[in-house]
């Protein structure tokens, strides 16, 4: 009984044998999460169309560096916005504060389509102005006569 | 109406090729108007160490750069010649920049920099808001900056940008 329990026992050694092998490649998954979240909305400088959390660039990559020391120093997301904001200017958040010099940004394409709707409403009214210009009866005679096959 | 279309078509036009000619590679600066930041680095290839607090009192150019920057290759010939002029001190930031190579590449060019420092990780170059190296920055008396050019330095720029605001800051 003794050696089977042994015997037992020793087969689920294996099982933890890989809880030690490959330590994770972050020391702190949730350092990690954070930071991947943040980084989602933060734009790369050297490759604009990407954001940080997807960039593998040089710089992208130190400025991650610096964002995980900045979690791990207990810092706020706010704090951390922040300290790119001061560096790289409201260019690096994905979601620009609304302010002066981004109101055109923000209100833009609201305009635009208040203009879209103000243009087609205008096309519409002028053709149901045409619409409207009835025929005179002379007109309507005529077509009636047309119509049934006369001569008008 | 067919003229407001033609209007309303040549004002897209209009303001998508303005929007071609803008470069989206100029960030606009924050650090303009603000203080550089503070820091002590090690200088490039001799003794001792730098902090910008030492400069209060003179108006300087710190320009970043690295020998694997291919275009501080097009620009350093513009600042050999401006430092022979010694119109004002001229420091380098050496970023990301294994020394070895950032000496051979400054016996080989030429070295315009009063010095260099050394940034090996790229931390101060972060607080300078460096993304695109090389950057030129114009700081005042009082250490504030007054200027950044992102990308290589030309002639014209020294002639018709720099100079003239080192000579209002000066006064």
């Amino acid at each position: 009984m003794k050696l089977a329990l042994a015997f037992l026992a020793a087969l689920l050694l294996p099982l933890a044998a890989p809880a030690r092998e490959a330590p994770p490649v972050a020391s702190d998954v949730q350092v990690e999460q954070r930071l991947m979240r943040i980084a989602e909305e933060l734009r790369c400088l050297v490759c604009q169309n990407e954001s940080l959390a997807a960039s593998r660039a040089d710089l992208a990559l130190d400025l991650k560096r610096e964002v995980r020391e900045l979690i791990k120093a207990g810092k706020t997301d706010d704090e951390i916005r922040e300290f790119l904001v001061k560096r790289y200017g409201d260019f690096v958040l994905y979601r620009p504060p609304l302010k002066e010099s981004t109101a055109l940004l923000w209100a833009g394409p609201f305009a635009l389509l208040v203009g879209g709707f103000a243009v087609a409403a205008i096309f519409v009214r002028r053709r149901r102005a045409v619409k409207a210009t009835a025929l005179s009866t002379e007109d309507e005679r005529r077509a009636d006569a047309l119509l049934k096959g006369e001569q008008p | 109406m067919r003229i407001g279309l033609i209007i309303a078509f040549l004002a897209l036009v209009g303001l998508l090729a303005v929007g071609l000619t803008l470069n989206p590679r100029e960030v606009p600066s924050p650090l303009i108007g603000r203080p550089a930041p503070a820091f002590e680095l090690p200088k490039l290839a001799r003794e001792g160490r730098f902090s910008p607090a030492e400069m209060r009192g003179k108006v300087w150019l710190f320009n970043v750069w690295a020998s694997w920057c291919v275009s501080c290759r097009d620009e350093h010939p513009v600042l050999v010649e401006y430092a022979r002029t010694k119109r004002t001190p001229l420091i380098g930031l050496n970023y990301k920049d294994p020394s070895d190579d950032a000496i051979k590449w400054l016996a080989r060019y030429g070295d315009p920099y009063d010095f260099s420092v050394v940034d090996a990780n790229g931390r101060i170059g972060i607080d300078y808001g460096v993304y695109g190296v090389p950057e030129t920055y114009v700081i005042d008396r009082a250490g504030v900056i007054r200027y950044k050019q992102i990308g290589p330095v030309t002639p014209q720029l020294i002639a018709q940008k720099i100079l003239p605001l080192i000579e209002e800051l000066e006064k």
